[in-house]
């Protein structure tokens, strides 16, 4: 005896996913829409309702050279983070390959930092970098002053971007290692038998074998660095000094529940959700086209 | 051109042995065939003289310099893996030149002798693919043509047909010897397939369990098996084997039925011992049941094999493989008599499983080898 649903296919396939879709509507469409709404408004400044004002907060942000400031340290802090996160990881993964082959709990503490809230990593790093006691207070003591992240925009920039890219090696190493494992070992050898050495079967057979890897990292690691670097940037500088760690996530926070300038904030986060969908699809266009060999 | 010695290599996983000490010494020039039961070590045994996997114990010398120590391109081998290892992000030209290219070959010679050996292993046409878009035959040739660009000091193979249909097999297995003929190298042929070494090996190394059972010509081999082992792992049917007793007339009992007297003169020592004899189904034959001299027995099942059969006769719950080559009908559960010839059979010891050879009582196709 078999016992029929009385539900169309449809309406059972819909209410199992009900629940994501809620929650979906609820975390991303929902502030999304407000967002919009916002970016294409403006509040009356004593209340009484929101007018329509088309482009007019995007033209505004847009000759302003704070908000170009802005991107063009996002820039500098994605491509820094990314490289140094990517670099390190793909070194470190490459070494863990050639060395400790199948070593699993080895790999799974590379991914704690990346298990670390951005915020409690950001107080660490501030006590770590701390020009006055922390870890690098050595380099004071040898050449006074030259370390001093608190007054210096370029040194918060590099305490920022080591203290991110810090939680991201794990991240990346994870990929590299099993890409890297995944490679057949038979590969490795006939280069071997080949005449290469252990340097040059990295260059030739395995970094190729890598790409898709390193394309897929490149996508994450950059939109991260748009938007998980927040909460760093929150504890550790605050956007200081003089807004040299500003990046575009921490003005919209700052814009928005700081100056309370919730359209200019609206505005500045649909560029920034813009650019990380255009950045991805350009990026996974690209990964499609370019790194396919089966 | 290169010999290879090989003296009293072991290797062992953490604790776990799996060469037990092999000897072999391989002249220049030879064609040298590894041939042994899945997991016996033949692999191991070619990756250390390859260099791709560490020797536990023992020497392996190359050219008369050990090379124990040395890393896999100072040994000047080349080798053909099983699953062919083609590097998938090179075309076919890039996989065959890469040795070339990392020894620092200039362009121009590398293209010129990519080429050549493209034409040797017929693949001129598809230099420009990726081993993606070969076919299995296909890339078996890049394999080869990657090992023979570099003009090596000895060749090494892993069944590097196993993934080959039977036909092009047989047809790769020619082209291999072909190629030896003409580049003379050494080389060492590592397969489970008892055919690919008969056809292809000038002498054939049997190994099981990690040892070496023996080594020798594929005649030798077949003909005077040294072991219980070899006789019954070389050879299609595999050899009878049957465990009995000898009587004080030197014959030997199997059963009550079943007495096949001993060739030669009575080797007093074998007397009262219980032995292994074995006779080959092409050295049996099949006689009407009842034929004085003959073993009763049944017609189990029959093989038909195309150019001839294989009938397996049941000896009261011994199974007895007879080939025959003659037209001669039988059915399932006919009785028979097997009639073999004393000058046919093969013994070995019990308790060693090494062949004993009683005095004169060579066969007469053993001796002339
Ligand atoms: N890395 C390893 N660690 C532990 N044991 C291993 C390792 N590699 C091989 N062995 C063991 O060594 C033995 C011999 O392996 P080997 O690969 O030489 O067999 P083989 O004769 O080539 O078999 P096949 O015909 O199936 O290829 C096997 O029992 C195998 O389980
Ligand atoms: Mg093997």
């Amino acid at each position: 005896m078999e016992k029929r649903a009385t539900f169309s296919s449809t309406t059972i396939g819909l209410l199992f996913a009900l629940p994501m879709l809620v929650l979906i509507f609820v975390f991303f469409y929902w502030p999304s829409g407000q967002a919009l709404y916002w970016a294409f408004t403006l509040e009356q400044p004593w209340g009484g309702g929101n007018t329509w004002v088309g482009l007019q907060n995007f033209r505004q942000l847009l000759s302003d050279p704070y908000y170009w400031g802005a991107i063009s340290r996002s820039m500098v802090f994605g491509l820094g983070s990314t490289s140094i996160a990517m670099g390190v990881a793909l070194l470190l993964a490459l070494f863990t390959d050639r060395e400790m082959r199948g070593h699993k709990a080895y790999r799974s503490v590379f991914i704690w930092p990346y298990a670390i809230a951005a915020p409690a990593l950001g107080l660490a790093f501030r006590f770590i970098l701390a020009p006055e006691a922390g870890f690098l207070s050595l380099i004071n003591q040898i050449w006074p002053g030259l370390w001093n992240p608190a007054l210096d925009g370029t040194d918060a920039m590099i305490a920022v971007i080591i203290a991110f890219s810090w939680k991201y090696v794990g991240y990346n190493f994870i990929f590299f290692l099993s890409a890297l494992q995944s490679i057949p070992r038979s590969l490795i050898e006939a280069a071997a038998m080949d005449g290469s050495g252990p340097m040059r079967r990295m260059w030739d057979i395995q970094l190729p074998l890598l790409t898709p890897t390193l394309f897929f990292l490149l996508v994450i690691n950059i939109t991260e660095s748009f938007q998980d670097s927040f909460g760093i940037v929150d504890i550790m500088t605050q956007g200081g000094p003089a807004r040299a760690t500003e990046l575009m996530v921490y003005k919209i926070y700052f814009d928005g529940f700081k100056g309370l300038d919730y359209s200019g904030a609206a505005a500045q986060s649909i560029i920034l959700m813009g650019l990380v969908v255009l950045l991805t699809i350009v990026q996974f266009r690209f990964v499609e086209r370019r790194v396919h060999y089966k | 051109m290169s010999s290879i010695a090989i003296k009293g290599v072991k290797k062992a996983y953490a604790k776990n042995a799996v060469v037990h000490g092999v000897d072999l010494e391989i002249a220049t020039g030879e064609f040298i065939v590894i041939l042994g039961p899945s997991g016996c070590g033949k692999s191991t045994l070619l990756r250390m003289i390859a260099g791709l996997e560490e020797i536990s114990g023992g020497e392996i010398w190359i050219d008369g310099k050990l090379v124990n120590k040395l890393e896999p391109r100072e040994r000047g081998c080349a080798m053909v893996f099983q699953n062919y290892a083609l590097y998938p992000h090179m075309t076919v030209a890039e996989n065959i030149g890469y040795a070339l290219k990392v020894a620092g070959v200039p362009k121009a010679e590398r293209m010129q002798r990519v080429a050549a050996t493209a034409k040797v292993v017929g693949l001129e046409a598809f230099l420009d693919r990726r081993p993606a878009a070969l076919s299995g035959g296909q890339r078996q040739r890049v394999a080869m043509g990657r090992a023979i660009v570099r003009e090596p000091k000895v060749f090494l193979f892993d069944e590097p047909l196993s993934n080959l249909d039977a036909k092009l097999r047989v047809a790769m297995r020619a082209e291999i010897r072909r190629l030896h003929r003409r580049l003379g190298a050494t080389s060492v042929f590592v397969t489970h397939d008892q055919t690919e070494a008969m056809t292809l090996g000038d002498r054939l190394v049997v190994m099981n369990g990690g040892r070496i059972e023996q080594v020798g010509t594929p005649a030798e081999v077949y003909n005077r098996p040294a072991t219980r082992f070899v006789a019954n792992f070389v050879g299609s049917p595999s050899m009878n084997l049957m465990e009995g007793a000898i009587d004080r007339h030197g014959v030997f009992v199997y059963d009550e039925q079943r007495r096949i007297p001993l060739p030669g003169a009575l080797d007093a020592r074998l007397v009262g011992h219980k032995i292994v004899l074995g006779v080959r189904a092409e050295a049996a034959k099949l006689v009407e049941a009842g034929t004085p001299g003959s073993l009763p027995a049944t017609v189990d099942f029959i093989e038909e094999l195309g150019a001839g059969r294989v009938v397996h006769t049941d000896f009261d719950g011994l199974s007895f493989a007879v080939a025959l080559s003659d037209a001669a009908t039988f059915e399932t559960g006919d009785p028979v008599g097997v009639m073999i010839d004393p000058a046919d059979i093969h013994l070995f010891s019990i308790e060693s499983g090494l062949r004993i050879d009683l005095p004169a009582s060579q066969p007469a196709h053993a001796t002339s080898l």
